[in-house]
């Protein structure tokens, strides 16, 4: 039910966005996402947009896990 | 971005970090003399960890226990029948999300009455029951809307949009649930024995991480906020082990690209403004106060609950388990029904039903034979 995809934003309007999701080109609201711009990535769930991905934390995280994967030797 | 993404379900990658876990479950064995227990409360974690093969893979350095995170199976069997009494009715729409349909009523589900002739249909939003609403003006098109925080603003999207649009057909017969109340309840309980929380990704990010502090200074209880891909899981397990070990109770956000420390204001707002907490009946649990949301009396007239009120009995008891499964207390195995009598294709319960049911991932994904 939580369920909730990124999507690249195409196109946008006043209320709604032209989103890429995995490949298939959807509408979705973008009412709780005000800031939007196209190219942004966002997640989705049943049919909203509810977060602006923060593709520096996102950055952060990958080097982070890399890091991680290598703490110590088994 | 596309890198990153594909970064967080890295095979490789997820390998590494399960064997930092398996390293850093090992210490923690060493220091207490048992697993680390740790709670997930999202259907999306359940599923996630079962279908990536972190639950099987952990079984032997780290309890994870599946707890109240599937709206569906935590319905109370009287909300799901009302819902079901409701949908036979005349000259009306119901729509639904796609994991109520099957659910098993006490005298049957949506989906047998949808088969006998009456309109019930599954939409992927709650926006599309307002444009059908918009199409048959001459039906009541009424939306059961079910779900925690990630959905309840979506839901309440769809009230604006029917509010703003003048549409008098539409209607939406809440019953949704809030993470805090349960969590408040299953640790009061003290049922479970617990060294953490998984938080729900999706939940924080509308209701932010700064709304979980109560679990740190009310019960000395940690938590990681997690995402829902492997490498994202087990890094987020991982951190609660560490969290454990250094005695540092606090709570992590580790879904820092799509969680804030505020949540989504937008969606808060939108919340607050249209719904108001009542005390809701969780299944086999019971009424736990303040834990859900329903319409604010001015919008009685998108309130299908006081436009079309049905009556319904005390449900049926069954052999189904699914009220011990959701507090964590039994795993399905241990219910007598499981892959016997209660399987996918002939569920007892919703646990069994909904693609986010604890039952249906171990069905899926970890039985053995």
């Amino acid at each position: 039910m939580c369920v909730g995809v990124p999507a690249k934003v195409l196109e946008r309007d006043e209320y709604t966005a032209v989103v890429d999701v995995l490949g298939s080109k959807v509408t979705v609201g973008v009412i709780m996402v005000s800031d939007v711009k196209v190219n942004d990535y966002v997640l989705v769930h049943a049919g909203q947009a509810l977060a602006i991905v923060d593709e520096e934390f996102a950055l952060v995280s990958m080097e982070e896990w890399r890091k991680l994967a290598d703490a110590r030797d088994s | 971005m596309q890198e990153i993404l594909k970064e967080t379900s890295n095979p490789q990658l997820s390998l590494k970090l399960l064997e930092q876990v398996k390293l850093l479950a090992a210490d923690y064995i060493k220091k207490y003399g048992r697993r680390p227990a740790f709670m997930e409360v999202c259907g999306s974690h359940t599923m996630a960890l079962a279908r990536t093969g972190i639950k099987k893979a952990l079984l032997e350095h780290v309890r994870l226990i599946s707890g109240p995170g599937c709206p569906v199976c935590v319905t109370d069997q009287k909300s799901i029948d009302a819902m079901i009494q409701l949908s036979e009715g005349d000259n009306q729409i119901i729509c639904t999300f796609g994991d109520m349909i099957r659910v098993p009523g006490s005298k049957h589900s949506l989906m047998k009455v949808k088969t006998e002739g009456k309109d019930v249909r599954v939409v992927y939003s709650p926006l599309d029951a307002v444009e059908i609403a918009k199409k048959y003006p001459d039906k009541e098109v009424i939306f059961l809307g079910i779900g925690f925080e990630t959905t309840i603003p979506v839901l309440v999207v769809a009230l604006k949009m029917a509010e703003e649009l003048g549409i008098r057909n539409f209607s939406m017969w809440f019953s949704t649930k809030l993470v805090e109340p349960i969590l408040r309840s299953l640790l009061e309980s003290g049922e479970v024995e617990l060294d953490g929380f998984l938080l729900p990704g999706h939940v924080s990010v509308v209701i932010g991480k700064d709304s979980y502090q109560y679990l740190v200074n009310e019960y000395k209880m940690p938590g990681v906020i997690a995402g829902f891909e492997s490498v994202e899981i087990l890094s987020s397990i991982y951190k609660l082990i560490k969290l454990q070990l250094d005695n540092d109770i606090n709570i992590i956000n580790d879904y820092r690209s799509m969680v804030t420390d505020q949540g989504n204001p937008v969606a808060l707002a939108l919340m607050d403004k249209y719904l108001e907490p009542v005390d809701e009946a969780w299944r086999e649990i019971g009424v736990i106060k303040n834990s859900g949301l329903d319409l604010k009396k001015e919008y009685d007239y998108l309130n299908a609950k006081v436009r079309f009120p049905v009556e319904v009995r005390e449900p049926r008891k069954t052999k189904c388990r699914c009220g011990e499964i959701i507090r964590g207390l039994i795993s399905p195995e241990e219910c007598s029904l499981f892959a016997k009598a209660c399987t996918p294709l002939h569920p007892v319960g919703p646990c069994m039903v909904s693609g986010e049911g604890t039952c249906a991932a171990h069905y899926q994904y970890m039985r053995e034979d």
